[in-house]
């Protein structure tokens, strides 16, 4: 048995280290690349949403390198992503590949399929070994994150343009090199003491962007044609409300504190909207109230073409933003996006919120 | 005699590439509006060259401002200050112009937009995203399936009794629907303003969708010089709108507004002078092969000599040069 898994941003960085602790064989897919997305547009169906097809590019990437075996979690349908596993299943049966697709479903009717296959990817490691393993992946993922957010602040900052990228490159190469939680850990930490080290502008004072929309769009680089370096670039400190931590957390822990202070955020949209209509169209809309109480100097809000849930949430999103007269520029991508055009449009956004604070017209 | 300094301002587009030369007022001295034809290097060239030889006796370029969706190349040909996207350079040319405006809806050739202004800067903006319906383009290409010079197109236009519904969702789809109610024995004048209508829709439905269109209402971009799409707003909008004198240029205006803020700030102007436009300038492309995204990056060079790379995702080509150039500086 040989795993692999979809890529979602960083989430690799976990992912693997989990599975090395368990000593069960691990593939990460290649990088998400215009490969990865050819594959999965010429064998997905056009309607399906970027994230599926990108997922499938991943999954045969992978079984290229070795994998046979594919995790992912389902989510019981929130939105399409609910029904990924399955089709994707049935997609790579016709295609005529066989690995097998194991999905954790968040337990439901059946805590004990969740253990069972828990237990079946872990290469039936003792109970205390698999406790042991997730405890230490998701310090792991609190840790990317922390140094995720360094970098995120210091990017418009540096002094040195480019600095951030490089040391993130640099990161990136370094970490795939890393077998088990222990290595993974200590490169991290090795990393964010590097990047607390980026000497900055002293005259730096960047605008404040805050990005909501869909989970996927706005964790995975590639798909959001890496709009966290390019705002970076045009001197924006940019400020996400999804992160993998955050997923974590409210799927797969019982942090107590966290999900109370989750629907403290959410009841912050209750004016504009007040329940789960799917996907993460209700955390987009408390998220942009958030930001307008923190002092944001504007939103992106970022989803895939066709995504029902956020293209509700692109319909509330304009009378937030006159309410509380806080600009709001909404991206849709697919795998047609012209990168000019996007750019032109994140220079503009960028543009209009210099001029609205009155900061230098540059 | 103190010397004239003028502003030079480039619009460099998919279908048009456009050159102001302003004075410090921002008056447009001279505009040249030329077709782009797929050769934007030779075009621009021979566009500042015959800028240059209008220039006044005594008069010196003080500094240089590009915008356009060739704003990275032409930036690279003459050392441009500013080199702003066309929402910005847009925006301020009418600011400047039309203090009270507060719409602007700009169709150029391929692509259209609309800019909200509210308070003396630039408040939303919007641009067509999926589909090329309703530009320049598009126009240009029925006027001549019907035979019509792009000149005439408009005032046929008004001459219309009942314009004929046409669909304007999709290009091709109104190219259908256009030759059906030819056969159907509409007049061309109902078709042509069946059109302007059907463009009308299709803008405001796309591009404005949700903005709130205020007055002073200002249309410019290429199609602006089309008096039946104008007329089709108007009867749409219910206010008046204004089409500026430099309707055409406006996106060059801006930039070269741009680029004397720019210098009124203190940047010293890198323009080096219309002689060192006339080397040769070539551009190359290859396939990057550092990850399977294989992105094709173009290498500028002016004289042999590279001066700007592009195209790549990562920026690991085009941040070499800026590092290099940096170097240059500090050496």
């Amino acid at each position: 048995m040989t795993i692999t898994f979809p890529h979602m941003g960083q989430v690799y960085i976990p992912v693997k280290a989990l599975f090395d602790d368990l000593g069960v064989p691990v593939v990460v897919p290649p990088p998400v690349s215009n490969k990865t997305l050819e594959i999965g547009t010429r064998i997905a169906p056009e309607m399906a949403c970027l994230p599926m097809k990108i997922n499938l590019g991943n999954y045969i990437q992978s079984m290229e390198k070795g994998a046979d075996t594919i995790v992912l979690t389902g989510s019981c349908g929130p939105c399409r992503f609910g029904y990924y596993g399955i089709v994707e299943q049935e997609i790579l049966r016709d295609q005529g590949y066989h690995a097998e697709i194991i999905i954790l479903d968040a337990p439901g009717r059946d805590p004990r399929d969740l253990l069972r296959k828990i237990r079946k990817i872990s290469g039936n490691s003792p109970w205390k070994n698999i406790i042991r393993a997730f405890i230490q992946a998701s310090k792991i993922v609190e840790q990317t994150d922390k140094l995720q957010g360094i970098f995120l602040r210091k990017r418009p900052r540096e002094l040195n343009k480019g600095q951030t990228d490089d040391l993130q490159s640099r990161f990136e190469k370094q970490i795939l090199q890393c077998r088990g939680s222990k290595e993974v850990m200590r490169l991290i930490r090795s990393f964010q003491v590097k990047a607390d080290g980026i000497p900055e502008r002293a005259d730096a004072n960047p605008l404040r962007i805050g990005l909501v929309g869909e989970i996927y769009t706005l964790i995975e680089p590639y798909v959001n044609l890496n709009i966290e370096y390019k705002l970076g670039y045009l001197g924006a400190e940019v400020h996400r409300g999804i992160t993998i931590a955050d997923w974590v957390k409210t799927h797969l822990s019982m942090d107590r504190k966290y999900k109370k202070q989750r629907k403290e955020k959410l009841k912050k949209g209750a004016n504009y909207l007040n329940l789960c209509i799917g996907g993460h169209a209700w955390e987009t809309i408390a998220s942009t109230v958030d930001y307008a109480d923190a002092g944001m100097d504007g939103v992106i809000q970022i989803l895939p073409f066709g995504c029902m849930p956020e293209i509700v949430a692109e319909s509330i999103i304009p009378s937030i933003s006159r309410n509380r007269s806080l600009p709001v520029m909404t991206l849709t991508v697919d795998e047609l996006t012209g990168e000019a055009g996007y750019l032109t449009r994140l220079e503009a956004f960028v543009d209009l919120l210099s001029q609205k604070k009155g900061t230098v017209y540059e | 005699m103190s010397k004239l300094e003028l502003f030079l301002g480039l619009d460099v587009g998919s279908v048009s590439i456009n050159l102001v030369l302003l004075d410090q007022r921002y008056r447009v001295l001279e505009k040249l509006y030329l077709r782009t034809q797929g050769k934007p290097i030779a075009v621009l060239s021979e566009g500042l060259e015959r800028l240059h030889h209008t220039m006044p006796a005594g008069s010196t370029i003080a500094g240089v401002g590009v915008t356009g969706s060739g704003r990275e190349l032409a930036g690279a040909m003459v050392d441009a200050d500013v080199i702003k996207n066309e929402i910005t350079a847009h925006g301020m040319a009418v600011l400047q112009s039309i203090p009270d405006a507060q719409t602007i809806l700009e169709i150029g050739g391929q692509d259209s937009k609309i800019i909200l202004l509210r308070n003396g800067v630039v408040s939303d903006f919007a641009m067509n995203t999926v589909c090329a319906a309703g530009t320049g383009s598009f126009l240009d290409r029925q006027a001549a399936r019907l035979n019509i010079p792009i000149q005439d197109f408009g005032s046929m236009a008004l001459k219309s009794r009942s314009p004929t519904r046409i669909a304007g969702r999709c290009a091709v789809f109104a190219e259908s629907d256009m030759i059906h109610k030819q056969q159907m024995g509409c007049s061309l004048e109902d078709i042509i303003k069946g059109l302007c209508e059907a463009l009308v829709r299709n803008y405001l439905n796309n591009v404005g969708k949700g903005k709130e269109i205020l007055p002073q209402i200002v249309f410019q971009g290429g199609v602006a010089a089309n008096e039946g799409i104008r007329n089709s707003f108007e009867e749409a909008l219910g206010h008046p709108v204004i089409v500026p004198e430099h309707y055409d240029v406006m996106g060059a205006v801006g930039a070269g507004i741009l680029a004397h803020k720019a210098i009124q700030r203190g940047q010293a102007t890198k323009f080096r002078g219309f002689h060192s436009i006339r080397g040769k300038f070539t551009a190359k492309s290859f396939s990057c092969s550092g990850c399977a995204n294989l992105c094709e990056i173009v290498e500028f060079f002016s004289d042999g000599n590279i001066k700007a790379r592009w195209g790549d995702r990562c920026g690991k080509w085009s941040a070499a040069l800026v590092n290099n150039s940096q170097a240059d500086i500090l050496a």
